[in-house]
């Protein structure tokens, strides 16, 4: 929860509160500020840098994954971790993974965006898909068993899924685009199933490092809205 | 039973079925209504027999209960929470807290149920040592607020004095107290400083946080003047569950199990919840099902995140009838605060027959060190907070910086106001016991402030007992 710093505007003036000489061109969403556009790229990327930081997401030298589906969250992060990676000298190898789950006119689409992005940032692709891997497309899924639990199925392949491709690539720890509104909808989620177990642990920013391949999610503390704007503005 | 049949209900206070009920998974559907006789010759195929007493039938949404099984069902669970956790013992003095709702009004009918029972024992034994609790019932009038028109709360008014006056003997004390008397005895200018302060909130939910607040200072203001030792609230299940989610989206999650378990004692009255294990839509359908008066006029409208949450929560629930039973689950397995206790008793009464001394409890209350409680909400901070705390104090100016600071986080962002000039009024227009709740615990409690940072202060130099 951020405390609104309560900054004095001017009357009738909307100059961005934090440069004070552009003109103010956006609202925050997370704080409310009125800021121009160069001064939140700049927010919103030093928060990111602020929040690998402080919570010591990674080391130098590391190779990450970055899960990649093609959808806003991971595009943004692939962009920003490139761009922080260059910027701050964090000395990491960032490859993009990407699960093709074999849904037609869905993840196909997606997919382009994905080495679109492979070829825009210069991040080495992997794509690997449940056919492969399993020997079962979501489609095919489906059809056996329609459309209720379907979810649960596609969930628990993607995540072996990616340790595979993680283990495949011989990454240090697979990074995902979860943000601030994915991990509320989670805690909400896992009160109403009463389920204590997860509860207790889906908040923490890195899950799984007794395991094969840590995760972390360099976006906790980004709001969803956020990562919608930035590319836009 | 409460309006005076020893079977089924007359055809006049029961309502056809399915009338606004929704009707949980689990229910046997009967299609006839009550006027219909039960005796076995008279059976028909449609009828279903409650499983518990095997002879009266099932009412819809009960869970396969007849009408008295399913009274006697709520009952117990009242009667177990009171009797499992000490709720109430023979020498206190309980206020019960009355909204008008159907769940204060169960409270209201069942704890003088218990005290009914208990002055007869005391009557019939010989040696009439017996002590009988005494109860009164308190309503907070929030007129000032609402937008209820004044013939509605006249009205609503004398159905609550005859209400309290039909349920005696023993009698019950009644106060009806206006929520703005707690800024000032002057009701005219404790109404204008009540609203000028929720003016000063901008936020829906903060100000109807902030005015719950208010009303549980009135509370226990009526309490307190009037020497009672426990408040007894009507919160069901549904409520806690509410009360659970919301807490979980304002950032109050440090606090949460302070709120939800059968006893909260941080207030000099402690509060006690003994419908806790009711859902709401059991305690709506025995009010209907016993003509229990329940004054709806008052309902106000909730806005907010409170609102969203309470609706959200009555479509989950309509899925899936198990979904707030889940929820307070999930909250209970939180550790309680040493204050979700009552305190031992010194010395058990002598004079008491052996089956009336309480049972020792665990701790001595004494060595448990204090939480530090929020001024506004009385929720106890985190010891993290506590130390950004320390840091504000030092070279302070204002009187409200140190109150703001005394706040917890979920207050400071949801109802202290941002701009200078509001901080300062709403400071002004607190009621007395918040403000003195802060200045007591900071300027005259700067030793226990002390011990709870000691750790990290540096040049420690002298003791801090």
């Amino acid at each position: 929860m951020e405390d609104i710093e309560g900054k004095q505007k001017k009357p009738g003036s909307r100059l961005c509160s934090i440069c004070t000489h552009k003109k103010a061109a956006l609202k925050r969403p997370k704080t409310l500020e009125q800021i121009c556009r160069e001064c939140f790229f700049e927010v919103f990327e030093e928060e990111i840098h602020k929040v690998v930081v402080d919570n010591q997401l990674f080391k130098s030298g590391e190779r990450i994954a970055i899960g990649a589906s093609g959808g806003k969250d991971s595009t943004v992060l692939a962009y920003v971790l490139s761009e922080l990676n260059r910027r701050h000298n964090y000395g990491l190898d960032l490859f993009l993974l990407s699960i093709d789950e074999g849904i037609t006119g869905y993840r196909d689409d997606s997919l382009e965006t994905v080495k679109r992005n492979e070829i825009e940032y210069g991040l080495p692709l992997k794509v690997l898909s449940y056919k492969d891997l399993y020997g079962w497309t979501m489609d095919e899924i489906v059809k056996m068993i329609g459309l209720k639990n379907n979810c649960t199925f596609c969930g628990v392949f993607r995540r072996q899924a990616l340790d595979r491709g993680a283990a495949l690539l011989k990454v240090d720890k697979v990074a995902t685009g979860h943000n601030a509104d994915d991990i509320a909808e989670t805690v909400l989620l896992n009160i109403l199933r009463g389920d204590i177990a997860r509860l207790g642990r889906c908040t923490s920013i890195i899950t799984g490092e007794d395991g094969p391949i840590p995760r972390c999610k360099p976006f906790k503390y980004t709001y969803e809205k956020e990562i919608v704007i930035y590319p836009l503005s | 039973m409460a309006c005076g049949t020893t079977g089924t209900c007359g055809s006049g206070c029961y309502k056809d079925s399915n009338d606004g009920i929704e009707d949980s998974t689990i229910t046997i559907t009967t299609t006839n209504t009550m006027s219909t006789p039960s005796s076995t010759t008279l059976l028909s195929q449609h009828m279903k027999l409650c499983y518990k007493c095997k002879e009266e039938e099932v009412i819809n949404s009960t869970g396969g209960l007849c009408g008295i099984c399913f009274r006697n069902s709520l009952f117990a669970k009242f009667k177990q929470s009171i009797t499992t956790h000490d709720l109430i013992s023979p020498t206190d003095n309980v206020l019960i807290a009355f909204s008008g709702g159907p769940s204060s009004r169960v409270v209201l009918e069942f704890v003088h149920e218990i005290q009914q029972k208990a002055q007869k024992n005391s009557d019939a034994s010989r040696d009439k040592l017996y002590p009988v609790f005494g109860v009164g019932v308190a309503f907070i009038d929030e007129s000032v607020v609402t937008s209820i028109a004044s013939h509605d709360l006249d009205n609503a008014i004398q159905d609550l004095r005859l209400i309290v006056s039909s349920l005696a003997p023993p009698t019950k004390e009644l106060h009806i107290v206006p929520i703005q008397s707690i800024f000032s005895t002057d009701l005219k200018d404790g109404r204008n400083k009540l609203n000028e302060l929720l003016d000063t909130v901008s936020d829906a939910t903060g100000k109807e946080d902030l005015l719950c607040h208010l009303r549980m200072q009135c509370l226990q203001k009526i309490a307190f003047e009037n020497k009672y030792n426990k408040l007894v609230l009507g919160s069901c299940t549904s409520r806690i569950a509410c009360h659970v989610l919301s807490a979980a989206v304002k950032g109050q999650g440090y606090s949460l199990p302070a709120d939800i378990q059968y006893i909260d004692a941080r207030w000099e009255t402690p509060v006690v919840l003994p419908l806790r294990d009711c859902l709401a839509q059991e305690l709506n359908m025995l009010c209907r099902l016993n003509c229990l008066k329940t004054l709806d006029v008052l309902d106000a409208p909730r806005s907010g995140i409170n609102d969203l949450v309470s609706k959200f929560l009555t479509t989950l629930q309509e899925e899936n009838p198990a979904r707030e039973r889940t929820i307070v689950r999930t909250a209970e397995k939180l550790i309680p605060f040493h204050f979700n206790r009552l305190k031992e008793m010194k010395d058990p009464d002598e004079t008491l027959p052996r089956r009336h001394r309480r049972k020792a409890n665990l701790q001595p209350y004494e060595s448990v060190p204090s939480e530090f409680l929020c001024s506004i909400c009385c929720s106890p901070v985190k010891k993290l907070d506590v130390e950004c705390l320390s840091n504000k104090l030092e070279g302070c100016e204002t009187n409200f910086t140190i109150f703001g600071a005394s706040c917890c986080p979920s207050c400071q962002f949801q109802i202290l106001p941002k701009d200078l000039s509001s901080r300062e009024q709403f400071y002004s227009l607190l009621p007395r016991p918040m403000t003195t709740r802060a200045s007591d615990f900071i300027s005259g409690d700067q030793t226990w402030l002390r011990e709870q940072i000691k750790d990290c202060l540096l040049s420690d130099s002298e003791d801090g007992i």
